[in-house]
């Protein structure tokens, strides 16, 4: 039977080191709501995604409160808007009503974000493709809770220039169209290569066509757990701090494969898997960075620093990948420059550079995350970034995205603030050398050698 | 059978199990465990408790005990076992 000493240490992580699950996402495909009709088309994705995910706030509240753990995000994802649109968007002003659509139905359910107005283009653009990535400006800007996110690129592909080239001009389109808000509209945009289609956190969530008609899938956090655990250990061996780190990502886990199941069986709706990630907030004590100055750098930045996270999310993997069977999503520890109190103050202190972060993303879950650069970097800079991050995730067969946010009107040393969950940011330099001549070319940047595993 | 699991933490006082107990024998939750320990003037008690009889959902009786312990003065969490034994059985 549970003992005393147990329960205590739980509710110590839910009450001070600031456990939770982060986000539930059901996410729908909309596949069937195609139609030769803008108007029907929206009216059946309006439909669809209400009668689904009408009870998941409601049922993520329920479960929250039986097992008293937060679940901070109710959230949705849907088929990659482009295909669904495919039929009947001439126009990218046509797109832009099913991001309006999206929006609705997601203030209708009551989740905070709703992903998947999204494009993969990993190879070429359809037609299509091309019309919702001019969208996505006017779109980021005309609603409130819709995510865009866009994959150049992956491993069995290469990357296509092309659309690196249009990504570049789009971000800075997307900047000057939500200017009024820090450009914050740059927030809830992801370039993704090798993007995975069961991703349940924002703003990189879509719903893959590899998935089923809907899925329950479940991000869990707890880095301020991790860091707690690893006070304890301060000065022990590699092997120990490894122990340490695996068994606490177990526990972690084991939370959100519970909330996962019992959110899949109230709803109806099958489970598809629990992602691992630490997931940092602004809030003090749930850092990422805080982690890594635990293990033993004065900041983070520091060499060591992609060592550390290196060995960091290798152990969340190895400790989590025992708690469910189903691990999916992006799995491991993020570095959201913006939404990490360790990142903010170690780029606000000047110790963290974009080089850096790119070095850290060679081992991370994710990428460049929530960067603030300065308003005035060019697109084809912009355009270079995506290109340099796609190219880890290519060569390494792993995920990388990119979410910069030149915050037009503000330089290097001011401050970008997008509010809430999104935080707020430094904006560090930008290499001033040019690859304009480079993102000029045409085509694509083939896939590398070792893909070719047949 | 669907478990329970009582923490109550706060300033010792007369009647905290009692007032606890009498709470959950109204609502026909049987207890199957108690542990409970005192440190510096602090009360810290556990129950396991069996609340298959119970005719309330799950939800309503965290919301009753959690008025209960805002009338004792000390903190009541109610929770579903299952984050217990989740987390630390494998």
């Amino acid at each position: 039977m549970i003992n005393l000493y147990e329960v205590n240490e739980t509710n110590q992580m839910i009450l001070s080191e600031n456990l939770d699950v982060r986000t539930i996402t059901m996410g729908i495909s909309l596949l069937d709501c195609c139609d030769a009709s803008v108007e029907a088309c929206c009216d059946k994705i309006y439909a669809k995604i209400t009668r689904l995910a009408g009870n998941l706030v409601a049922t993520g509240e329920e479960i929250s409160k039986e097992l008293g753990v937060p679940i901070v995000n109710k959230r949705i994802s849907v088929t990659p808007a482009s295909l669904v649109g495919a039929a009947c968007c001439k126009t990218p002003e046509d797109y832009v009503k099913i991001a309006k659509t999206l929006d609705a139905a997601a203030k209708a359910t009551g989740v905070n974000f709703i992903g998947g107005f999204s494009a993969l283009v990993a190879k070429a653009m359809t037609p299509s493709e091309e019309l919702l990535i001019r969208a996505i400006p006017q779109a980021l800007a005309e609603t409130e809770r819709v995510c865009s996110s866009v994959n150049i690129g992956s491993t069995r592909t290469g990357i296509n220039m092309d659309a690196v080239r249009l990504m570049g001009q789009i971000v800075k389109e997307t900047a000057e169209a939500t200017a009024s808000w820090d450009s914050g509209g740059c927030a809830k945009l992801v370039i993704f290569c090798n993007a995975p289609d069961d991703n349940p956190f924002m703003a990189g969530a879509f719903h893959g066509v590899t998935e089923g008609d809907a899925a329950i899938h479940v991000g869990v956090s707890g880095p301020g757990v991790v860091k707690a655990a690893l006070t304890e250990v301060r000065g022990q061996s590699f092997e120990v701090l490894c122990e340490t780190i695996k068994r606490t990502a177990f526990k972690i886990t084991r939370v959100g494969q519970l909330v996962a199941q019992e959110a899949s069986t109230r709803l109806g709706i099958p489970f598809g898997i629990v992602d691992l990630s630490l997931a940092p907030t602004p809030a003090v004590g749930d850092s990422v960075a805080e982690i890594l100055e635990e293990i033993g750098l004065s900041s983070v930045g520091a060499p060591g620093t992609t060592a550390a996270l290196a060995l960091l999310n290798d152990q969340v993997k190895k400790g989590g990948v025992m708690a469910s069977s189903y691990v999916g999503g992006l799995s491991g520890a993020f570095i959201p420059v913006s939404e990490d109190a360790g990142m903010i103050a170690a780029a606000s202190a000047g110790r963290l550079s974009i080089e850096k972060l790119e070095a850290m993303t060679c081992v991370c879950s994710v990428g460049l995350d929530m960067i603030a650069i300065p308003g005035d970097t060019p697109a084809s800079t912009i355009s270079g970034i995506i290109a340099d991050e796609a190219a880890i995730g290519m060569v390494n067969a792993k995920t990388t995205a990119v979410r910069l946010i030149p915050v037009i009107g503000k330089g290097v040393g001011e401050t970008a603030n997008f509010g809430g969950l999104l935080g707020y940011a430094p904006i560090i330099p930008v290499n001033p050398a040019s690859c304009e001549d480079m993102i000029a070319r045409t085509g694509r940047i083939p896939a590398p050698i070792h893909s070719f595993k047949n | 059978m669907s478990k329970a699991i009582i923490t109550v933490v706060g300033r010792d006082t007369v009647g905290i199990i009692a007032r606890v107990c009498t709470y959950l024998a109204g609502e026909k939750i049987n207890i199957e465990d108690i542990s409970q320990t005192i440190v510096a003037g602090y009360f810290n008690m556990m129950m396991v408790v069996d609340i298959s009889a119970c005719e309330k959902p799950l939800g309503d009786v965290i919301t009753d005990l959690t008025a209960v312990g805002e009338e004792l003065g000390v903190v009541i969490h109610c929770q579903s076992e299952d984050l217990f034994t989740r987390m630390h059985r494998i």
